[in-house]
């Protein structure tokens, strides 16, 4: 009994020691959450690369603190609980799996800002989402991806079948196909983020099935690393960050997310104390997304294509979906000339038609 | 089954390759087990010989360097687990749990500076015309050496463990460690050699990962092969046939799942990714029934400690 006392007292006597110093201090605790690990070399890597911006912005002002290979379910609400515990006042949670425990951690800690990447849930008044127009990288890319294909088929290795990912696979598709009628796109479904070893394989069975172009959506470098052995046969895409070093083999163009503004912007926010709920989804025209150099092996007119479908989508005068477009089943979706609302693309679970298979429930 | 536009060739071929990794590690453990030691560390041992192996290779610029490296590395690794469990008498369950998250995150700070890096390639071994054989060719010669090294492995295991004397020493350890060491043997020496052994193979799986089927370095990258090594072992039930069965049939399968998929078959890939585990329960459950008690095969002291002043 009295050792517990003791015990309380100490931790008290700690507590308002470590307040004492944060008050101190002022430093602002700024926390990350990351499903991978920083040498990812892809998702989690970029997302670190924010973190670190916001700490050089900020200097004294902040103080940053993140945990890696966090698993999406019950041990990220640990893990977010304890970082509330910690003293983190605002907490990036990077990742989609994370939706359901960032808000229930986030109504037992009212004072705390929870911020949640690609997710839709704002239960609480503490809890912002933000994400970035993937689908419009992911429209460069199956243009590129059109215009190359000798075999006429291209790949896309699939995480989860969320909202996120299917956008993702219909923008690549509905762009390739637009300057290539033949194309036919072959899916494969990793059910990971992040694992190499089971990507590389699904790189592998794409390859097998004559694709020569490979798109993914997981996060680590093994997809590309499998389409180099093939000696140039088969080209592939830097997924959310360059990965440069594969330039000088099948990396013709790279989506990089580009998160470090954003963290910035609401890092500051929280600093000067303008900061408020919100949604966020920027894409090319606000910086969060950015097409990597598009390397030599794209011919001269395709780059320059490629370019414009860029620079049109940063300037509002494309949509990747643009109407007319119908579903899978054939039944309508867009009218002539009607673009995507939000709503439909953050929701969207069917394939647009021509697009062969059924995403796995 | 429908198998849709996939070539069997191709995918027998594939799954040959993507079995190595477990299929080493599960011998190593197998021999590990055999001599009465429980080592779950499989997972830290393998990704400790993926970065080892991967620094080696890329050091010295030879992929063969690369494997002895990653044997090394592991080996190293397990030679802890064996000061700990062989000498100090630390529990051995608890002591190979850490030691997976104690080589996941070493292998994390070894590997600081070696991401994005390519390592040499492992190239097939050469076998000339016979590699153009239709069906035999690729299937049988279009591999790099280590594929055959892991099946000339289990062979020697085989052979070893059944028609020699050593064989029967290691398992008269792992069986009744008070008999082998009344009998004269040094119970603990001959763990620890078996536990090299298992750490050795290990790590050369583990390099496998790195260095042939994924050509880079990433932090965690056998991602789970070691706790899928150790459900293989059980799964054959301590013999190294079925070791080599099980891991072809657990990378066969992964490999079918994501085949079917970009075939663009109809059969639930869920239902394919589950069957391993699936039939190691049923295996499982039918073996440690009544009759099957006797075809379990466990060591029977397996998992404990043995002190000769006890």
């Amino acid at each position: 009994m009295l050792r517990r006392t003791l015990l309380t007292t100490a931790a008290l006597a700690l507590g308002v020691l470590g307040a004492g110093m944060a008050q101190a201090q002022e430093k602002l605790k700024a926390c990350f959450v990351y499903v991978g690990p920083i040498g990812d070399g892809g998702w989690t890597y970029q997302h670190h690369q924010g973190a670190l911006a916001v700490q050089e912005k900020y200097g004294d002002k902040v103080e940053i603190q993140w945990q890696e290979s966090v698993p999406e379910g019950a041990d990220a609400e640990r893990v977010l609980t304890q970082m509330a515990l910690g003293g983190c006042k605002i907490i990036f949670t990077t990742s989609f799996g994370y939706m359901d425990a960032t808000n229930a951690v986030a109504a037992k800690f009212p004072d705390v800002k929870f911020e949640h990447a690609t997710g839709f849930k704002r239960d609480q008044p503490n809890v912002s989402t933000y994400n970035a127009r993937f689908y419009e990288g992911r429209a460069v890319e199956g243009l590129i991806a059109g215009r190359m294909t000798k075999s006429n088929k291209i790949g896309y290795i699939g995480s989860f079948p969320i909202p996120e990912v299917v956008m993702g696979i219909n923008a690549y598709y509905l762009n390739a196909k637009k300057v290539n009628p033949n194309v036919e796109v072959s899916v494969v479904w990793a059910f990971t983020w992040f694992d190499p070893a089971k990507e590389a394989d699904a790189a592998k069975a794409l390859i097998d099935q004559g694709v020569d172009v490979i798109a993914s959506h997981t996060d680590s470098t093994a997809p590309l690393a499998e389409a180099a052995k093939t000696n140039g046969a088969v080209i592939g895409f830097g997924q959310a960050s360059d990965m440069a070093e594969y330039t000088d083999g099948p990396r013709v163009t790279s989506i990089i997310d580009n998160w470090a503004p954003y963290y910035v912007e609401r890092v500051g926010a929280l600093l000067d104390g303008t900061y408020e709920q919100k949604d966020t989804w920027a894409g090319i025209a606000g910086g969060e997304v950015l097409i990597g150099d598009i390397t030599e092996k794209v011919p001269a007119e395709v780059k320059a294509e490629a370019e414009k479908m860029r620079d049109d989508i940063a300037a509002g005068t494309f949509h990747p979906f643009t109407g007319p477009i119908n579903k899978q089943d054939g039944s309508p979706w867009l009218a002539e000339g009607a673009t995507a609302p939000d709503g439909d693309l953050l929701g969207m679970n069917f394939y647009v038609e021509g697009i062969k298979g059924d995403i796995p429930k | 089954m429908d198998f849709g536009s996939i070539n069997p060739v191709i995918l027998i071929a594939s799954l040959m390759v993507a079995a190595v990794p477990i299929m080493l590690a599960a011998v190593g453990e197998l021999v590990v087990e055999k001599s009465g030691v429980l080592n779950l560390g499989v997972e830290g041992m393998m990704v400790m010989g993926a970065i080892c192996g991967f620094i080696t290779a890329v050091e010295t610029g030879s992929p063969f360097l690369g494997f002895l490296g990653g044997a090394a590395g592991g080996a190293g690794l397990s030679l802890v687990f064996a000061l700990l469990t062989q000498v100090f008498l630390a529990n051995q369950v608890a002591t190979g749990l850490a030691l997976t998250l104690f080589g996941l995150g070493l292998s994390a700070l070894m590997g600081q500076g070696y991401n994005g890096i390519k390592p040499p390639l492992t190239p097939d071994v050469p076998f000339g015309p016979l590699a153009q054989i239709p069906a035999l060719g690729p299937i049988l010669f279009a591999h790099d050496w280590v594929v055959y090294f892991s099946v000339a492995v289990i062979a020697v295991t085989w052979w070893v463990l059944k028609a020699t004397r050593l064989g029967l020493i290691i398992r008269a350890v792992g069986e009744s460690h008070d008999a082998a060491h009344a009998l004269g043997y040094k119970v603990n020496r001959i763990r620890l050699g078996c536990i090299t052994f298992g750490g050795a193979m290990a790590g050369m799986g583990g390099a496998y990962v790195s260095l042939v089927r994924v050509p880079q370095w990433v932090d965690g990258i056998t991602a789970g092969a070691g706790w899928i090594a150790l459900a293989i072992v059980v799964f054959a039930s301590w013999r190294p046939w079925r070791v080599l069965i099980g891991a072809y049939l657990f990378g066969g399968i992964t490999v079918l799942q994501l085949n079917l998929q970009a075939a663009g078959s109809a059969i639930p890939v869920e239902y394919l990714s589950m069957s391993p585990y699936l039939i190691t329960i049923i295996v499982l459950v039918i073996m440690s029934s009544g009759k099957g008690r006797a075809a379990l095969n466990a060591p029977a002291v397996l998992g404990q400690n043995f002190h000769a002043a006890r």
